[in-house]
């Protein structure tokens, strides 16, 4: 275990690895607000609604996009969810969680033949399908996983 | 009632000459001739399993489940078979110390004649005799070991490490032992196992940067053949069990990384891969028909006492997937003859551990004797005499449940009760007396508070359908294995045709239909949330016991089941 590399982050602060990400020039401030917000798609109360929202309504299911969540979270509050879109030229990663109130979690961007992968955490209000978008090539992919969100107690 | 071994032999003469519960001939001229536990040796790797013995030291009663259901994938197949539809499946004659291990049939009469089970001072004799004719092999605990008694919880884990090193455990994964705290395990695991017991556990990595906690697997040398283990820590530890006594680690089934640590492990060289898991049967089954390259999963949590393997195909051959039972009941033998570079054959037997039929090493004795004494007083204090047998097993509810549920509901002026389905936990038979040391074998956690809840009827299916659905989850890798919560003072039905939120009907409280909206006073144990206070659950139980002396024979509450016509899990 790299605990150099532990120590280092605590020490400077809760918001240090995105200070960090600043300093060493791999985010400019302004991009993370930069694209334009889409009002309607975060706002739907359905995943079909948002997916209308960022024009991927016809999705076809796909197995080159590839889910990693865990079956059952072990927390609702932040799910570690991974996706890796193996779909040449991937544009955008879209994630929805089928059950929540406001189903669009994230609408990511890739450019200049980024690849496609993200790995970020998600709120689960209950069990639920997450189900994933991708943008490749102006057409449109889908995969979905089902992540139990439970009460806990009781095992074994 | 307790009998020496030479009495026991005798009885054993005398019970077979009157028909008296033992017919099997071939069981019985061994027992006489003392050779029920020659085991003859087989191949050049040998692997002895213990698992989930839950830090019984002492010899202890023992009853197998008569309900353990399986549906979908697992319907009428191992592990979920009970009874006579369970010595049918493997071939055990009735009425014979087989049948006596591995089920409840007759349990009172043949828990009389056969004694008690397990005990660590029996376990070490039986495991030296196992290892005399098979050199070079090694000794795993699947874990729940550091968990489930007085003095374990006492010593803070202390004495059943010291015993499990004494014993010659090589190899341990583990689940119940988080509950000790993260940092207690790691203290554990870099002072007193270092350089003696490998830890391990592949799918336990850190919250933030995924970094593995524990060794992942280690590959032993055996007779010249490398054997790789790999460990799988229990998925759902801070689900099932309190987040914040493990806050900083990530568990989960990872089976793309246990096929990454197979392929490694081949790679290096390993002719033999074997996984040590606390995933539970159903999720061993699954695992194995997804993972390729394991040529065995010595498996555990579930408490599965399976005579057999179940031989799994894969894309790339085939799995064997054991489950050892609990308690320090059973040990495991698998031995595997390789030849050319890999597995040519095998032979597993789960050896029932019978104290009256074995010699306990007077080492281990020694030691679990001086673990004792400052406790002793405390452990043999009489709460009570019970009439009827008691005992947890059972996918519903086990009679020390309900009487736990009975306890709750009396000192707390509770409408209802909870007591969650741990699948831990002796058994007393009737006329036994109820000590405290038994009431700690049933309750004995590091998160023992008692709770009296102002809960709605809706709250209280809510509860109810969440952890039905993690025992009965059409997807073995979303189940938890654990048992159903027990339930008293509500009747309820329960339709295992039906999926999540639909399977508790007709909940009744008092002749009345549960009213959704209204509020009832419901007692629990053993909360998961951080900050919970209580009065720890064993000091509710023994002073209702210490109040009522005599228990008589509870009156289980279980729910009518519907959708289970024909179902092997049900004796």
């Amino acid at each position: 275990m790299n605990y150099l590399r532990r120590t280092f982050l605590r020490g400077t602060g809760a918001a240090g690895t995105v200070a960090i990400a600043i300093a060493a020039g791999l985010l400019k401030p302004g991009q993370v607000l930069a694209a334009e917000w889409n009002k309607v798609a975060f706002d739907a109360t359905t995943t079909a609604d948002a997916m209308k929202g960022l024009n991927v309504a016809g999705a076809v299911e796909s197995k080159d996009i590839l889910i990693k969540a865990p079956d059952i979270a072990e927390n609702g509050a932040v799910v570690p969810v991974e996706v890796t879109s193996k779909i040449p030229g991937t544009t955008s990663i879209m994630i929805f969680v089928d059950k929540n109130q406001n189903p669009l979690i994230a609408d990511f961007e890739f450019s200049n033949g980024a690849e496609g992968f993200v790995s970020t955490r998600i709120k689960m209000a209950s069990t639920s399908h997450v189900k994933v978008a991708v943008k490749a090539g102006g057409k449109a992919y889908t995969a979905s996983k089902e992540v139990k969100v439970t009460i806990g107690g009781c095992g074994g | 009632m307790s009998m020496n071994r030479r009495e026991f032999l005798q009885m054993l003469a005398v019970a077979a000459a009157s028909g008296f519960a033992l017919n099997s001939r071939s069981a019985l001229s061994a027992a006489s001739a003392g050779g029920f536990y020659d085991l003859p040796s087989f191949g050049n790797v040998s692997l002895l399993h213990i698992t989930d013995c839950h830090a019984q030291l002492m010899p202890i009663y023992f009853r197998e489940p008569n309900v353990n259901i399986g549906l979908g994938v697992s319907h009428n197949k191992a592990p979920h078979l009970v009874g006579e539809k369970l010595l049918k499946a493997f071939g055990i004659r009735p009425g014979t110390v087989d049948a006596h291990a591995f089920t409840s049939l007759d349990f009172e009469k043949a828990a009389r004649t056969y004694g008690k089970v397990g005990g660590f001072a029996h376990l070490a004799g039986l495991v030296k005799k196992v290892r005399a004719n098979r050199p070079g092999a090694l000794l795993l605990d699947g874990g729940d070991t550091w968990q489930g008694s007085a003095t374990a919880l006492w010593t803070n884990g202390q004495d059943m490490v010291d015993a499990c090193k004494l014993l010659g455990v090589d190899i341990m994964t583990g689940h119940w032992e988080f509950t000790l705290g993260a940092e207690r395990v790691k203290q554990i695991v870099d002072n007193d196992f270092k350089g003696k017991v490998d830890f391990l556990a592949q799918n336990i990595k850190t919250n933030d940067f995924g970094d593995q906690v524990f060794q992942p697997y280690v590959i032993k040398q055996m007779n010249g053949i490398p054997v790789a283990i790999i460990g799988q820590a229990f998925p759902y530890t801070p689900i099932a069990n309190p987040r914040y006594m493990t806050p900083d680690w990530s568990f989960g089934i990872q089976d793309d990384n246990m096929q990454k640590m197979v392929d490694e492990a081949r790679a290096k060289g390993a002719q033999v891969v074997v996984v040590l898991s606390h995933n539970g049967m159903d999720v061993d089954l699954k695992m194995a028909s997804r993972v390729t390259g394991i040529d065995a999963i010595l498996g555990g949590h579930t408490h599965d006492g399976m005579p057999a393997p179940s031989i799994i195909k894969n894309a790339r051959g085939q799995t064997l997937v054991t489950n050892a039972g609990s308690n320090g009941k059973f040990l495991g033998v698998l031995d595997f003859d390789v030849k050319n570079g890999k597995v040519a054959g095998f032979k597993y037997k789960l050896l029932p551990v019978f104290a009256n039929l074995i010699e306990p090493d007077a080492e281990m004795a020694g030691l679990i004797k001086k673990v004792r004494a400052p406790y002793e007083a405390k452990l043999a204090e009489k709460l009570a005499v019970t009439e009827g047998t008691l005992y947890r097993r059972g996918n519903f509810n086990g009679t020390f449940d309900q009487l736990i549920l009975d306890a709750l509901m009396d000192v707390k002026g509770a409408d209802a009760a909870f007591s969650p389905g741990f699948r831990w936990g002796t058994s007393l038979l009737p006329g036994d007396t109820i000590t405290m040391e038994h009431v700690m074998d049933q309750t004995a956690i590091t998160y023992p508070y008692t709770t009296l809840t102002e809960m709605t009827g809706e709250m209280i299916k809510t509860i109810m359908e969440d952890v039905c659905d993690n025992l009965f989850n059409a997807d073995p890798y979303k189940q938890q294995g654990g048992d159903m919560v027990r339930v008293g003072g509500i009747s309820y039905t329960c339709d295992l045709r039906q999926g999540f939120g639909k399977r508790i009907n007709n909940m009744i409280m008092k002749g009345k239909p549960l009213d959704p909206n209204k509020k009832y006073k419901v007692a629990g144990w053993a909360p998961v949330a951080e900050g919970a206070t209580g009065e720890p659950v064993w000091d509710v139980v023994a002073s209702y016991l210490r109040d009522k002396k005599v228990i008589t024979p509870r009156k289980l509450n279980l729910p009518r089941l519907i959708g289970v016509e024909g179902n092997a899990g049900i004796a």
